[in-house]
């Protein structure tokens, strides 16, 4: 019988066959711990009794929920990792680059077939290119970094093909939002997704992620996606049959095939305060907003400024409406300085911030008060995620952001 | 014998523990804000051995560790839920916090009820009715059994 692609990512990991629903031990490729969790993990790991990581070359730290400080008490955070960092030799630390699940694959780490932990649920994001990545919290990161393993279950798998080309408007967004209102919020939970078909083959790598990174809100353990040209090309590695072979085989067992048409599929919103409260943008016209964010590791990228830039190119933000626009990484920045992307964004008015994760997490960088609405491009509208549990929070694409910034009320984007 | 606080469909790690508390040194700090956005007296009303009860999904969300933690600080003998989100299930075993698969409880108890738990016959008791639960895989019940993560890693070294 034939393998889904996250028993072909397992079995090679564990140099044997696997089947959904094994548990085995998996040894561990990459880990990635960010900010927030490093004080708590030397505790733990502190507490386990480890005199060394298992290998510190394959663990990178990553500062971006706090970066830059807007509290005097984040600084424990940057000195705890890096007293972590010193004591243990780890060397790959990025205390200003970038957002860690936009950076771990920027930045050349995770490769097709890696199996990778990261102390935080949007970890699923690797699976873009054809990685097992998923989140863990800091105890068991702990005992990760002790010991290079970690016991997994062999998940089922949830086959999702896209077939045809996506309306002018329809962001690969708009897809994955579509795909988390009708599975639910619990639709996918201890299960891989597996994207396939033309529509998908014709996505960026850039634009995987953004489905890749989301996964985690139907309850997906993972999400994975079969390199390509365009995977090798932006790994930087040579494109062979063992990167292809990592595809669905025909006969491979799913629980659940679930088919879409790219023509059929529109723009749409993540109402509050459910991820998978999915309605049509055109069923919302004329909502009024008090901001847009267009930034987080799911829609901060460079094609996602572009796009915004293409709404918003000779416009002005709607008086009264905030725009932040925060890129995803350092590198994303620079390219959007460089292409002239930042400067129509500018132009039109927008807050343009250094790369982080500040305003999704709620943390710093436009927080919102009560009775605010904000469309913002992030992964989570759940109450209290981005200030005050009062203010209502709209998912949607950055070309339906960017639209919505320009009108200072929820619009579709212009083709 | 512990009192039941029963919540909703899909509560988030957001909703358990919201991100501002996280930045608190110790969860000893954080557990007063527990459930801040839904019931803010639930830290002052929850006594040691109570139970949290859930329908689908309970712990969706970020895979913050604190959520599970400050349930165990407070004192709280078990969540039962019809189902958990991946990390907060994984979290909650790895630090010692019972987590219990019960399909039917959930729609047949109130808030404020009483209810009991057997670990070992894999059973809970409400309004005079036993309700069956889901085991544990082998993998977790022994982690459990030792207390968490922690316990039993120090355990295999010995």
């Amino acid at each position: 019988m034939g393998k889904t692609v996250i028993e072909k990512i397992i079995g090679r990991n564990m140099g044997r066959e696997v089947r959904a629903g094994e548990i085995v031990t998996v040894n561990v490729d990459w880990v990635m711990v960010h900010d927030i969790f490093t004080p708590f993990l030397a505790e733990k790991f502190a507490e386990m009794g480890f005199e060394k990581v298992w290998d510190p070359d394959r663990v990178v730290f990553v500062y971006d929920h706090m970066v830059p400080a807007s509290q005097v008490d984040d600084i424990r955070h940057f000195r705890a990792g890096d007293a972590f960092a010193e004591t243990y030799g780890i060397t790959h630390v990025h205390r200003s680059d970038g957002i860690c699940h936009q950076l771990m694959t920027e930045a050349g780490y995770v490769k097709p077939g890696d199996v990778v932990f990261g102390t935080d649920s949007h970890t699923t994001t690797y699976g873009c290119v054809g990685a097992f990545s998923t989140g863990v919290g800091y105890t068991e990161m702990a005992s990760i970094l002790g010991t290079g393993t970690l016991w997994v279950k062999v998940p089922e798998t949830i086959r999702v093909e896209v077939e045809g080309t996506l309306p002018a408007g329809v962001a690969s967004k708009d897809v994955i939002l579509r795909l988390l209102g009708d599975l639910r919020a619990d639709g996918a939970t201890y299960q891989a997704l597996e994207f396939a078909g033309s529509t998908i083959e014709a996505m960026s790598v850039a634009s995987r992620m953004a489905m890749s990174n989301m996964a985690v809100e139907c309850g997906a353990k993972c999400a994975v996606f079969t390199p390509d040209a365009k995977t090798a090309a932006y790994c930087g590695i040579p494109l062979t049959e063992r990167e292809t072979s990592l595809a669905g085989d025909p006969d491979a067992r799913y629980a659940r095939v679930i088919r879409y048409r790219a023509e059929e599929l529109e723009p749409v919103l993540a109402c509050p305060s459910q991820v998978d409260n999915i309605h049509p943008v055109k069923e919302r016209l004329g909502t009024p907003v008090d901001q847009v964010f267009i930034g987080s590791c799911t829609n901060g990228r460079l094609e996602d400024l572009q796009a915004a830039a293409r709404q918003l190119k000779g416009k002005k933000v709607a008086p009264f409406v905030k725009l932040i626009v925060t890129p995803a990484s350092r590198k994303v920045y620079r390219d959007a300085l460089a292409d002239g992307t930042l400067a129509v964004l500018a132009e039109a008015g927008a807050m343009i911030t250094h790369p982080g994760c500040g305003l999704c997490c709620g943390r710093a960088g436009g927080i919102l008060s009560d009775g605010e609405r904000v469309v913002a491009t992030n992964n989570r509208n759940f109450l209290g995620r981005m200030g005050s549990s009062k203010v209502e929070i709209y998912l949607a694409s950055p070309a339906t952001a960017a639209a919505t910034a320009a009108a200072g009320v929820i619009s579709l984007p212009e083709e | 014998m512990g009192k039941i606080f029963r919540f909703h469909n899909d509560v988030d790690t957001d909703q358990i523990i919201a991100s501002q508390y996280l930045l608190f040194p110790t969860i000893e700090e954080m557990k007063s804000h527990t459930f801040e956005s839904l019931d803010p007296a639930f830290p002052e009303k929850v006594r040691p051995g109570d139970f949290v009860v859930a329908g689908e999904n309970f712990g969706c969300g970020s895979s913050r560790e604190q959520a599970p933690s400050v349930l165990k600080a407070l004192g709280v003998e078990a969540v039962v839920a019809k189902s958990f989100a991946r990390i907060f299930y994984r979290n909650a075993i790895n630090i010692g916090l019972p987590v219990i698969v019960c399909r039917e409880l959930y729609d047949e108890v109130e808030d404020g009820q009483e209810m009991t738990l057997d670990m070992q016959a894999g059973t809970v008791t409400a309004g005079g009715k036993a309700y069956a639960c889901t085991r544990l895989p082998e993998k977790m019940q022994e982690i459990l059994n030792q207390g968490g993560l922690i316990a039993s890693l120090n355990r295999e070294g010995e």
